[in-house]
């Protein structure tokens, strides 16, 4: 589905990103994780085509039978328009909009009629933002705002999801729902690309994990074979 | 002092003010989606002036045509403006954007005294807008009453456009957070230049109404109602579309007073006066009257 060839990012004179190849298959989820710095949150904002890498090629193929397309020079907007959405770290809603602004936002890129339709699913999805549907996004609590930023990426009807830290700064139990409510997207044929922090987690719902260090892909495999290997352990799972 | 001059200082105050309101929407908006602190905007006011005195009075067209005209030259100059020289500073910081937009200003002052001479020019506006209609010992033109009534339906218009509108979904959406905007689709750059272009019309069609109330135009006139609205917007809250319509009002009414109201060898104090009621309220509020704190954009 999604193919990184060999990019390589500059954020000003810093390279970020050495020569990064990574793959993700229809169906998937597949995980990223890695340390502060490692270069996690610079890989999604380069596929997002907020940046742009020096050099390398994103390959994107949003269905089985269409052709891949390379999407490294393309507009954020384009890529959004081929079913790539983000979830952006730290959750990114606009605080000044009210709830259902926030979804809209999500709907920007699409014309069809059923855009009303979908926020009642999103709604039934998470009933809360129902009952807070006019209300200011920002005086959401940090779980509503994630469901919200979740619902605002469906909105967009994605075939690929991509999402930076969905658990940053959320209490484990709402953390929880947030990756069962993954898990149910994932069965509904949405692929998904997680960066997280909390690798326990993240090596627990995903097919594939890859592992970020310093801009580069140090280890990558099942997450099972993963969860098991020394060197993850020590570094990312506290050595249990 | 009598209650009927004080109504009238009023009715006075609140023309003027729906021209600096006009102006600081427009100046506020801008501020608001790309940080950028726009020293040109006044001078947009200028060429919406001399849009007018060719279209009414070479040209002869009807008023409201020429309206028409001038809201959407205005609109066409917001966006060649935006394309030249905003489109291509974007990303780079806020002070070079600052820069440029005075550098712009003078460019369009100079631009104005070259074609058409510094030399003041009379604007005259057709009999029918100078009529005096007197309402108890209130006599007020209908220009005047067509100035407050033209500034009420832009604004509603503009409130409407930005609140309940898919593209003012998306300028809000960019003011609050440029990159991700980016991510969830919107195609900033149109939506950046749209609010520039509109936010121009406005300027434009206010100039309009400087003219035909002030009755002479120059090239350098948009200085005064520039450096208003910036104040104005300011102490509305520079961001918010609100607070520049109130900020403009209360400009405008509480300028004309102290010139009304207090013995005429203070009345060139006023532009002192103007900014102390700025420092005052950014004092006690400093995101102004009913701006929240939207932080800065590099």
């Amino acid at each position: 589905m999604l193919k990184i060839k060999n990019i390589d990012v500059f954020r000003g004179s810093t390279h970020v990103l050495h020569n990064l190849s990574l793959e993700v298959h229809h169906g998937e989820i597949v995980s990223l994780i890695g340390a502060n710095g490692a270069g996690k949150t610079t890989t999604l904002r380069t596929i997002s085509g907020l940046l742009s890498p020096k050099n390398g090629d994103i390959l994107y193929r949003p269905d089985k039978k269409l052709e891949q397309t390379n999407i490294v020079s393309l507009a954020p907007d384009k890529i959004v328009k081929l079913g790539i959405s983000q979830t952006p770290e730290g959750r990114g809603i606009f605080p000044q909009l009210s709830v259902k602004e926030n979804l809209l936002v999500g709907s920007y890129n699409r014309t069809d009629n059923k855009i009303e339709e979908d926020i009642q699913t999103i709604y039934t999805m998470f009933p809360i933002l129902k009952d807070r549907a006019k209300l200011d996004a920002g005086k959401l609590s940090g779980g509503e705002q994630m469901m919200l930023a979740l619902g605002r990426s469906l909105m967009s009807k994605p075939k690929f999801l991509i999402l930076d830290e969905p658990s940053l700064g959320l209490a484990p139990l709402i953390v929880e729902q947030i990756f069962e409510m993954l898990e149910k997207i994932n069965k509904q044929g949405v692929t998904i690309l997680l960066v997280e922090q909390n690798a326990v987690m993240a090596l627990e719902l995903s097919d594939r994990t890859y592992v970020l260090e310093t801009g580069k892909i140090v280890l990558h495999g099942k997450s099972k074979d993963l969860s098991s290997n020394k060197e993850v352990q020590n570094a990312y799972l506290g050595g249990i | 002092m009598s209650l009927d001059y004080v109504l009238q200082q009023i009715v006075n105050g609140i023309t003027l003010g729906s021209m600096y309101a006009l102006v600081a929407v427009g100046f506020s908006m801008i501020y608001g989606i790309m940080r950028l602190i726009n020293f040109a905007h006044g001078d947009i006011v200028m060429i919406g002036a001399f849009l007018t005195l060719y279209f009414l009075e070479i040209l002869g067209l009807p008023l409201l045509v020429v309206g028409v005209i001038v809201l959407v030259f205005g609109f066409i100059v917001g966006i060649l403006v935006e394309r030249s020289i905003f489109y291509p500073m974007r990303g780079s910081p806020q002070v070079t954007g600052f820069i440029a937009s005075l550098a712009l200003s003078i460019m369009l002052q100079n631009t104005g005294i070259l074609l058409l001479s510094a030399q003041p020019r009379n604007f005259n506006f057709p009999e029918e807008m100078l009529v005096s209609i007197n309402i108890g010992n209130i006599s007020f033109k209908t220009l005047d009453l067509v100035i407050i009534i033209t500034t009420i339906l832009l604004m509603i218009a503009l409130l409407l456009l930005v609140n309940k509108t898919k593209l003012g979904i998306a300028i809000r959406a960019t003011a609050q957070n440029l990159d991700v905007a980016r991510m969830m689709g919107i195609n900033i750059n149109r939506t950046i230049m749209l609010t520039f272009a509109v936010g121009s019309s406005i300027a434009a069609i206010a100039g309009l109404m400087w003219g035909g109330k002030f009755g002479q135009i120059d090239p350098l006139m948009g200085y005064v109602p520039g450096l208003k609205a910036f104040v104005a917007a300011v102490i509305g809250g520079v961001g918010s579309i609100p607070g520049a319509i109130l900020g403009g009002f209360i400009l405008g009414i509480s300028e004309v007073l102290f010139v009304g109201l207090l013995p005429p060898e203070y009345s060139t104090y006023r532009d002192a006066f103007v900014f102390t009621i700025l420092i005052v309220i950014l004092i006690v509020m400093p995101n102004g009257l009913l701006g929240k704190d939207i932080g800065e954009r590099a």
